[in-house]
């Protein structure tokens, strides 16, 4: 399948992202241009301010997108995920070549005009309005211009603080290594860029030829400009507003970024549209953010792993029992979040020591600890995650006194597999559940120390989202010990090998299921 | 003080002991000036670029405000004046003539007009009638831009914009000098028919002596920021300041004796 087939196959999904993505620059870009104009035309008054106000609107610009949307998080007021902190910080990239242009268009009006202008009598505003902003507005438009194609390219980040937009897909593509969902991402992102260029380039080449040729209308471009500009403002708000209000939705289901949170999440959101509740689907919230999102208010619920809350969230020490680690986890989100944790569903997603299948048959390995032995001989491979986490690499060598024949290679996590696969690593760190161990005939070994931490998968439900719908409890008591770690692995393939859309999967997996 | 005593009403203009010095300048461009100029009368301040000619000129609209020392406008201090008001009671034309490139002649012409509120159609009778006045054809000339007029075309505009709110007083700062010679010297000529016509007082600022010599009913020769000499273009010719001498000569260093 390629690019254009997805994208024809899935038009509905890329043409909802692109118009989320429209609206994040368009809104950016106004707030952008109402903040930017004016400041711009008070530093051609204020000639004090205008190094250190360009000065920091140059530096906000060299912050790399990515690490500005993590800055803004954790702020108040403007900070937390969505929608909001993304049209800030898009606003802060924006800003620099609405500002500049601005100063730079008036500065760059004629000095014998301007003083012409103050001897004839005329008051300052009526310089700024009459003579410095229709002669400024040309360059102010090339600024608003780069400021817009600015905004394209920069939002497709916003994905990953839950903003959604096109970016969703270009980060869903590099997750699962997939060209086409990135190129389907990425297409119509600079479709959207080149338009967006060309479409301002046509007003501005359309002032500056009116003021060339001459022939128009008295003051004709500035206040027709102006009313585009109102226009425009106008249609996208409202457009806007009319957006939130058509999704607004009964329960908003969010999930973390990877496929099966994702899996989870939409068999919960399914089990609530059965029961005729209109649902709001947050998904693939990377890092902390599902859990802020839940906190915050902006999700009832998410898919979540005991282990997970123990240690990243409330920043407990790792513990092994199951029991006791639900029980904490339940009492704690009780007490501090006003959040309720679900019966576990079934399954538990940790850490699978895995090995090639004929090694485990050759050398007749069963557990971690029949594995040490050979360690020195065995090159290691693993993600990121377990390398720096707390119940990670450090931990589990000393648990099992390993040493490896020299310090683990740290690679992505899917590549790790193939890396075994294909015999350039011996042993692996990868998820339990995860679909590829079957395809790819590896072995998990078991962690017959019980050095890892239980992951058991539950949902995680605001409490006043169970007050308010009832229904959830129904599907939440309907979910409780219904999926094993065979079907989560089977789930997982179907999505990841076989390129089939999650909510395919968890319909015809609730249909087999009778629910 | 006795000898040059002249009647208070008689000067529009009056200087008094103005000093201008920018800050961080190494000297002030104005230095102790004292100058007074009489109702009716052309005075062409006259000089070499940065004697302070300009700045005379821009102290007088208060587009700038003295050091030291204070300058009158009918009397009262610049710095009391509404900078607004004293600015559309004073004609402006500077060397290119400064037109708004996005107004048609007719808007630039009937800017002041409009600014003070004149009606529309008050305003389209007087650009016509300004635009007679310099010689230009309003039903030829009222809707063009000013790229699409000639250099002599946009400084003859740059006039009538001047007088269109009928300011009694009018200030020129070289608004000749871009032109070439020919019709420099056409609009000078009409210049001096016009001012005859319409009873203006004006300063001129010129590094022209022929030009200060020909419009001038009095010539202040500045230097330095100091008036050396301000007599009749017949006095001036006399006189034996050093640097007017300097000046006549220039009026027939290349005279062939031709005609």
């Amino acid at each position: 399948m390629n690019t254009l087939d997805f994208m024809l196959r899935d038009w509905r999904e890329v043409l909802g992202l692109t118009g989320e993505h429209l609206l994040l620059v368009l809104a950016s870009t106004l707030v952008a241009v109402a903040i930017g104009i004016p400041t711009g035309l008070l530093l051609t008054r204020k000639t004090r301010w205008k190094r250190p106000v360009l000065g920091v609107a140059n530096v906000l610009q060299t912050v790399p997108s990515l690490a500005l949307f993590g800055l803004i998080i954790p702020l108040k007021y403007v900070g937390g995920i969505g929608w909001r902190p993304a049209v800030v910080a898009l606003v802060l990239y924006a800003l620099l070549p609405v500002i500049r242009n601005t100063v730079t268009g008036v500065e760059g009006v004629e000095r014998g005009v301007r003083e012409a202008a103050v001897a004839m009598g005329m008051t300052d505003r009526q310089i700024l309005r009459q003579v410095e902003l229709p002669l400024a507005a040309p360059v102010i438009l090339a600024g608003v211009r780069v400021a817009t194609v600015i905004s394209v390219g920069v939002a497709t980040v916003a994905a990953f603080i839950g903003a959604g937009g096109l970016g969703l897909l270009i980060y869903r593509g590099l997750r699962q290594n997939d060209n086409k969902l990135m190129l389907a991402g990425a297409i119509p992102a600079a479709l959207l860029a080149l338009a967006a260029d060309a479409g301002i380039g046509f007003i501005e080449s359309r002032v500056a030829a009116r003021r060339r040729a001459g022939g128009a209308k008295r003051g004709a471009p500035a206040r027709r400009l102006a009313a585009a500009v109102l226009a425009a403002a106008v249609l996208a708000g409202g457009g806007f507003a009319l957006w939130r209000a058509l999704s607004r939705a009964d329960a908003r289901v969010g999930s973390k970024d990877f496929t099966e949170s994702i899996i989870l999440a939409e068999m919960f959101a399914q089990g609530l549209e059965a029961r005729g509740l209109k649902v709001e689907r947050s998904y693939e919230l990377g890092g902390n953010l599902a859990h802020e999102a839940l906190v915050s208010g902006r999700i009832d619920v998410y898919p979540e792993y005991t282990g997970t809350s123990l240690m990243s969230i409330l920043k407990r020490p790792p513990a092994t029992d199951a029991r006791l680690v639900y029980e904490q986890v339940k009492s704690d989100y009780a007490a501090r979040f006003d959040v309720e944790v679900g019966p576990p569903l079934g399954f538990e997603d940790t850490f699978a020591i895995l090995v090639r299948g004929e090694d485990s048959r050759r050398l007749g390995l069963k557990t971690v600890s029949d594995a040490a032995a050979h360690a020195p001989a065995w090159r290691a491979g693993f993600g990121q995650d377990f390398m720096s986490r707390a119940d990670g690499y450090e931990g589990f060598a000393r648990a099992y006194g390993l040493k490896f024949g020299g310090r683990p290679r740290e690679m992505d996590l899917s590549l790790s597999y193939r890396a075994l696969a294909e015999g350039q690593v011996d042993v692996i760190a990868g998820n339990s559940t995860d679909g590829m161990i079957a395809q790819l005939g590896l072995v998990q070994l078991e962690d017959d120390r019980h050095y890892f931490p239980p992951y058991e998968a539950v949902l995680l439900l605001r409490r006043d989202a169970l007050e308010r719908l009832p229904a959830a409890r129904e599907v939440l008591q309907q979910l409780a010990g219904r999926v094993s770690t065979e079907e989560m692995r089977q789930l997982n393939f179907e999505v990841d090998g076989g390129k089939r859309p999650a909510a395919d999967v968890v319909r015809e997996w609730r249909r087999a299921k009778g629910l | 003080m006795t000898a040059q005593h002249t009647n208070d009403d008689d000067a529009v203009v009056r200087f008094r002991g103005v000093t201008y010095a920018p800050p961080r300048a190494p000297a002030p461009v104005l230095d102790a000036l004292d100058l007074e100029v009489r109702r009716g009368e052309t005075l062409v301040l006259l000089g070499e670029s940065g004697c302070g000619k300009t700045t005379t000129l821009r102290l007088v609209n208060r587009m700038l405000e003295p050091t030291a020392g204070e300058v009158l406008v009918e009397g009262r201090d610049t710095r009391e004046w509404d900078p607004i008001e004293l600015r559309r009671r004073t004609g402006y034309v500077i060397q290119d003539a400064g037109l708004f490139p996005h107004f048609d002649v007719a808007r630039n012409v009937g800017l002041v007009p409009a600014l003070e509120g004149w009606g529309e159609g008050r305003v389209r009778a007087r650009v016509e009638e300004m635009l007679r006045l310099v010689g230009l054809d309003p039903g030829r000339f009222a809707a063009r831009f000013p790229s699409e007029l000639s250099g002599g075309q946009r400084q003859r505009v740059g006039v009538a914009r001047a007088l269109a709110a009928d300011p009694p007083l009018l200030l020129m700062d070289e608004p000749f000098g871009a032109l070439d010679p020919l019709t420099r010297l056409t609009l000078q000529r009409e210049f001096a028919a016009l001012r005859a016509r319409l009873n203006k007082t004006v300063v001129f600022v010129t590094h022209d002596v022929r030009e200060a010599l020909a419009l001038g009913t009095r010539v202040a020769l500045m230097s330095a920021g100091r008036v050396l000499l301000l007599d009749t273009p017949a006095g001036f010719l006399r006189s034996d300041e050093p640097r007017a001498r300097a000046y006549r000569e220039t009026l027939s260093a290349f005279d062939t004796g031709e005609a």
